[in-house]
């Protein structure tokens, strides 16, 4: 990884997430290993259902702890949050550690200020009183860009319109200078000339107080945008890791450049199909053996022996960058440059 | 466009929903200008593109062309005929021609039928029967959409997202409609799976000849199924172009702006990826601006853009069918990349 001269700051290593079903145990996140430092952004990218944002539901502690089982490690800072109580991650929530989520209609109250809720994270982790809770919001809102911020502070929610709301979120999450930013898919629900400031908002907030983010998201072009490095997943896995211009430049996994291929552009060829991939994300109550990606692949009968269904290939990572397939790298180099050339960058 | 009528041909379609407020005597004390005013056409087996940010009344459009809204103003003509106020038993034989795919895959298939029925289901309503009968024909149906014939039986939570939408489009496609009007028909899909489905709906077009009005956000899926695209902004088109052209050469500063926010999977660090950063948000279409309603976010707006509504016209340096609504449209010299940037604050 880039990154690798730089101080970790959240290390997860080996994570496994079960859930215990009626139906039985789904495996929503099956041996998740990355490292993020502080003032970079990693991106991870996969499709509903790869275990994405269980992942860091999980490095928040927000998870069903009666029906999850949980192994591995989640280091932030040195300390391990798996072992942590309820009430030492309290203590980290919102002061250490933020989340912002999709859908921030559905992530505010309806029936307290702005203002309010924004204080409420600080003055639990501060112990600050109502008035400077009430400053400190109006600070926020103004460093978020909502106009006019000490009127705005006393509106609710239903008067804000959806940009405006995810950006009071971003203000609650950043209110106790966090070191590390969860943010789930939070421009998805937003229109793409909202998405743009949000984004630009989220990178010069970064650059001024060198959080570290994690940002989910399905979109290959967002993360073009914004992230230093970038960890592919697919059915509870990792499949692809590496720095943005490695992964998108020159995808080692078939998952991957199908991705890429099946995304229609503002620039390539028209009036020819697509290349989607085919199939469906596999169910994680029964997901398929081997390599998790093998009913979908396109190259597998290119293995011999018909490893892809039977052996599950390891994440060979140099320096941070590497992927998870049983084609050998010269294999790869040959069979990507031809859909490689169909594609435009 | 066509020598001969348009298929559809749209004017001055406007719906303003009313805003009912008082007591206790509620008496209308608004509208939501949805829609404001659209003047378009639609040629046979073409397929017009809508674009738009949320609240624009692009769905809205599309639901006064299927007419399950009632227009307030304007005119709409199907094959020359008016159908504007056209009542139930006028419109019948145009309701099998003109279909609907929606937006949620989930939503729009009723769970306690089966797939057969929900295909046959606009067979059954316009009692069609055709040769072979009706389930001889929604097995055809399921395999010109990819799926297995067998499914036949099958309800619709044995299936996945993409497979659901593939049975609305089989259900569009049943009655053999020359219009289909689909509302973001990929945008609730996996990325992986939208593909497959813009896939199977140009198939479709280029195939069977049927003309689409395909609404959407997405500006890179509009561009790779649209012949034809419109920009809608607040309840107006303010460009409508032939598909090189609205990308090639968009000349309406929103056009511009829209596609410079679209995010692009590539790694380079080109001017290209710069944008034009809008300020604000969309404002409310209750109290739309007056003049242009761009203007409150546009860094070229004047006086005149206050005072004045740019008509939507062939301006000057537009190849024919190329119409902006703009006093001052964008050129190719002050841009010399469509997706290069310009500084809002350096321009203002």
């Amino acid at each position: 990884m880039t990154s690798t001269d730089q101080q970790t700051f959240l290390s997860v290593r080996d994570l496994k997430v079960h859930f215990s079903t009626e139906d039985g145990v789904v495996k929503a996140v099956d041996g998740l290993s990355f490292d993020l430092a502080k003032g970079k952004t990693l991106g991870i990218v996969g499709e509903s259902g790869s275990g994405k944002s269980v992942t860091n539901l999980t490095i928040l502690g927000l998870h069903d702890r009666d029906r999850t089982a949980i192994d591995g490690e989640i280091l932030l800072d040195g300390k391990d949050l798996l072992t942590s109580t309820e009430r030492e991650l309290e203590r980290l929530r919102g002061n250490k550690m933020s989340m912002i989520f999709q859908d921030a209609l559905a992530s505010l109250s309806p029936y307290h200020t702005i203002g309010t809720q924004i204080g409420e994270t600080y003055r639990k982790h501060t112990g600050a009183s109502k008035k400077e809770a009430r400053a400190r919001a109006i600070e926020m809102l103004r460093r978020v860009g909502i106009p006019q911020p000490d009127m705005r502070v006393d509106d609710y929610p239903h008067q804000f319109s959806g940009g405006m709301r995810q950006r009071a979120m971003i203000a609650m999450a950043l209110v106790c200078d966090p070191e590390l930013l969860i943010a789930d898919e939070p421009t998805t629900a937003l229109d793409v000339t909202v998405q743009a400031q949000i984004m630009d908002l989220l990178k010069d907030l970064q650059q001024e107080f060198g959080t570290a983010i994690i940002f989910i998201t399905h979109d290959l072009g967002v993360i073009a945008d914004i992230a230093d490095d970038v960890l592919v997943m697919y059915g509870g896995r990792c499949v692809e890791r590496g720095t943005k211009e490695e992964v998108l430049r020159t995808p080692q996994h078939p998952y991957t450049l199908g991705l890429l291929s099946s995304m229609p552009s503002l620039e390539g060829p028209v009036d020819v199909p697509l290349n989607p991939i085919p199939g469906s994300p596999p169910s994680l109550l029964n997901p398929p053996s081997g390599c998790r990606f093998h009913p979908r692949c396109t190259f597998t009968e290119k293995v011999a022996g018909g490893l892809c269904s039977t052996e599950q290939p390891l994440l060979d990572l140099i320096d941070g960058r590497g992927s998870a397939c049983h084609l050998s790298l010269e294999q790869r180099a040959e069979f990507f440059a031809d859909v490689a050339a169909s594609r435009h960058n | 466009m066509s020598d001969t009528t348009p298929l559809l041909d749209v004017s001055g379609l406007t719906k303003h929903f009313p805003i009912r407020g008082g007591f206790p005597f509620p008496r209308t004390i608004g509208a939501v200008q949805a829609v404001d005013g659209l003047d378009f056409q639609v040629a046979t087996g073409e397929s017009l593109g809508l674009v738009g940010e949320s609240g624009c009344g692009k769905s809205t459009t599309g639901r006064l062309i299927t007419r399950l809204l009632e227009p307030t103003a304007g005119k709409i003509s199907y094959r020359g005929q008016d159908i504007t106020h056209a009542g139930r038993k006028r419109l019948a034989p145009i309701r099998s021609e003109i279909q609907m795919i929606f937006q949620d895959p989930y939503a729009s298939l009723n769970p306690r039928q089966t797939v057969g029925k929900i295909i046959a289901g606009p067979m059954e309503i316009n009692d069609i029967n055709p040769a072979g009968g009706r389930e001889k024909r929604v097995r055809e149906l399921l395999e010109i959409v990819g799926l297995n014939p067998e499914h036949y039986n099958r309800f619709p939570h044995e299936f996945s997202g993409g497979q659901r939408q593939r049975i609305g489009v089989a259900r569009a496609l049943a009655l053999e409609p020359k219009l289909i009007v689909a509302d973001e028909p990929v945008s609730a899909l996996d990325v992986s799976i939208q593909a497959q489905v813009v896939n199977l709906l140009q198939k479709v077009q280029q195939e069977l000849g049927i003309a689409f009005v395909f609404i959407a956000h997405d500006l890179a899926v509009v561009r790779h199924f649209s012949q034809r695209v419109a920009v809608m902004y607040l309840g107006k088109i303010v460009e409508i172009a032939d598909r090189d052209d609205l990308y090639g050469n968009p000349r309406h500063p929103y056009t511009r702006a829209l596609l410079s926010a679209v995010p692009e999977a590539t790694a380079d660090e080109t001017p290209a990826r710069e944008r034009i950063r809008l300020v604000g948000d969309v404002p409310s279409p209750i109290s739309p601006p007056s003049g242009c309603r761009f203007r409150t976010r546009c860094w070229k707006a004047t006086d005149k853009c206050a005072s004045e509504a740019p008509p939507l016209v062939q301006v000057e340096g537009n190849k024919p069918g190329h119409l902006t609504a703009c006093h001052y449209p964008e050129t190719a010299e002050t841009v010399p990349s469509p997706r290069l940037a310009k500084d809002p604050e350096a321009a203002a």
